[in-house]
């Protein structure tokens, strides 16, 4: 795919920006930031002095306010540093907002910035591996992880539309923006690219962008490759991805976070697995270890066999072994 | 409103409802659950908290979380006595098909929030307060909590958040029995002087007898009135497990269940 010509945006950056317009003419829009920043939230701050509060470095107060606020009728968005709002206060998530949001219905945005290996000179306590599969395990949460900020804009729509709990993963820095304009609907929470007949890959995040990368170069070796850039990690259109799915005898999984572990490749062997499809399949992920090498995301990434060239190896391997 | 005499009977027909349901379900927490009677009918029937049983979510009600909800299974019978749901329930706790629980969950009408994990309602109730003061509506938001729970990191983190946004429609009670459950809070990390502690966050503290229903509720009518741009505690002094020889303020007692015969016992010597 042609990357577009649009300048590259922070997720977080436009996604506030959605906020501030539904803040001007909602009244019952909430923005509560971990003492975390924007640019564009300097303007809700501003604007909307009353509905903008910093609860300080306070993760668990985070969510239960924005609980409170939410029983109360506000639509609040909640706003950190991925793992810390994610991690710190995984308890109040699964007690206060996926297991009440059962009985009390709310609508939470819970905005976490700096997926996988975004933050790259942070280390491990600011990058994030684990909370794909943390959120995906609560069932009333729904995980959204977009690969560009033009569908990252987009999702805001989707979360006003359907309500209930939201995890939005987003990553750190621009990224090159994959779509000219937002898709006309999420209700799918996938994005099919390409269509092959050799192996499909479904990425989400960043790593949509090294499955792009990949199935070029292995293009102009012959091989023919689906693309799939998964956004709705917990309630993808499920006939849709099997759609693709069939399309070749060998799945590849490209994510931002730990292999085996509970993220997006679980969610493709379990699909598979329910459906009785019998494929040969590849999990391209962080290995099971924390390290503190200090480099570019992308030397970093190949160190641990997520990055371009490692990935383009490891699926040549894996195609000819079977 | 009910006269001071008719919330003292209130407190020992409450006070002995609990303990029958305990012992017809001995998985609730009775030793927590009896600290707390007198705070909550002070609430409930001292016109301090105001609630619709026919409509549970009435937007005007005032919203009371009930944090420590392990121990609130005394609030089983006043909410049928209210009208909340039919008393009949109160023979089916813990029993399949019923819907009290051992620890109360949002689905028992009169409940408004998800409970007993805790250090999680103080930070919601704030959230509250906050909902309505930007909403500009008048209903007061009270949490009660158990001095154990206040161990919780989270409760410090509402309660830092609450002063500083001067929260005065959030009304916090403590109901300070001094056991958690493997022993005496001040053997385990003390609360020290709380009210001291809760002056220095910005709170506006106040101390009662906590089984003393009068006195509560005169003091709970004060807090809810006073709005001077501070969050309000109360510090209700009580004795878990108050009452039953064996029990009460036994360093164990928060795990420890009276033997059948010592209730019906003290049930039919309370009729006598």
């Amino acid at each position: 795919m042609t990357q577009s010509a649009i300048k590259p945006r922070a997720m977080r950056d436009v996604f506030i920006e959605r906020i501030w317009q539904s803040m001007a003419a909602d009244e019952s829009v909430f923005f509560l930031s971990a003492d975390f920043g924007s640019p564009m939230l300097d303007r809700i701050r501003a604007d909307f002095p009353s509905r903008f509060v910093n609860v300080g470095i306070a993760e668990q107060n985070l969510i239960n306010v924005a609980v409170g606020l939410a029983l109360e009728g506000f639509s609040v968005n909640a706003y950190a540093i991925a793992p810390f709002i994610t991690m710190r206060c995984f308890e109040q998530i699964r007690v206060s907002l996926a297991l009440l949001s059962t009985v009390r219905p709310m609508k939470v945005n819970l905005i976490g910035v700096g997926a996988g290996y975004s933050y790259v000179v942070s280390g491990p306590t600011h990058q994030c591996y684990e909370d794909i599969s943390l959120m995906r395990t609560l069932p009333t949460v729904r995980v959204l992880s977009p690969a560009d900020h033009v569908s990252a804009a987009a999702l805001f729509d989707l979360t006003r539309s359907v309500g209930g709990i939201n995890y939005l993963r987003f990553d750190a820095q621009p990224l090159p923006v994959l779509y000219q304009e937002a898709p006309a609907s999420f209700s799918s929470g996938l994005i099919v690219h390409s269509r092959g007949t050799d192996a499909t890959f479904v990425s989400t995040g960043y790593m949509t962008h090294v499955a792009l990368d990949v199935a070029a170069a292995l293009a102009t070796r012959g091989f023919s490759i689906g693309i799939v850039d998964l956004i709705d990690l917990s309630r993808f259109d499920k006939t849709l991805l099997l759609t693709e799915l069939v399309q070749s005898n060998a799945i590849v999984s490209l994510e931002e976070g730990f292999s085996g572990k509970g993220g997006l490749d679980s969610a493709l062997l379990s699909l598979l697995s329910t459906e009785g499809l019998q494929k040969s399949f590849l999990s391209i992920g962080v290995p099971g270890s924390y390290r503190f090498e200090l480099g570019a995301r992308d030397v970093l990434h190949e160190q641990v066999g997520i990055g371009r060239n490692a990935v383009t190896r490891r699926v040549l391997d894996f195609l000819d072994q079977r | 409103m009910i006269d001071g005499q008719a919330l003292v009977d209130k407190s020992a027909w409450v006070w002995r409802e609990t303990l029958a349901i305990h012992r017809r379900s001995p998985e609730t927490r009775l030793a927590s659950s009896l600290s707390s009677v007198e705070i909550f009918v002070a609430l409930y029937y001292g016109g301090i908290v105001t609630v619709n049983p026919r409509d549970t979510r009435w937007p005007g009600r005032d919203r009371c979380i009930i944090s420590k909800g392990h121990g609130s299974i005394c609030m089983y019978p006043i909410l049928a006595d209210l009208g909340f749901f039919d008393a009949v329930e109160l023979h089916r706790v813990c029993e399949e098909g019923g819907f009290l629980g051992g620890i109360p969950d949002p689905v028992i009408p009169g409940y408004e929030t998800i409970n007993g994990s805790l250090g999680h309602g103080l930070g919601v109730a704030a959230g509250m307060a906050l909902g309505l003061k930007v909403k500009a509506v008048s209903p007061s938001v009270f949490v009660v909590v158990g001095d154990g729970e206040l161990h919780e990191g989270s409760c410090w983190e509402a309660i830092m958040f609450a002063g500083q946004h001067g929260l005065d429609n959030l009304n916090m009670i403590v109901d300070d029995n001094m056991v958690s459950m493997l022993g005496y809070t001040d053997d385990i990390i003390s609360n020290g002087d709380l009210s001291c502690r809760l002056s220095a966050f910005g709170w506006d503290c106040r101390r009662v007898d906590g089984h003393d229903p009068i006195a509560l509720r005169r003091v709970l009518g004060e807090m809810k009135l006073d709005q001077q741009r501070r969050p309000k505690a109360l510090i209700a002094r009580t004795l878990k497990g108050r009452g039953v020889p064996g029990l009460e303020n036994a360093p164990l007692c928060h795990i420890m269940n009276p033997k059948p015969e010592l209730i019906d016992k003290i049930l039919l010597g309370e009729q006598s």
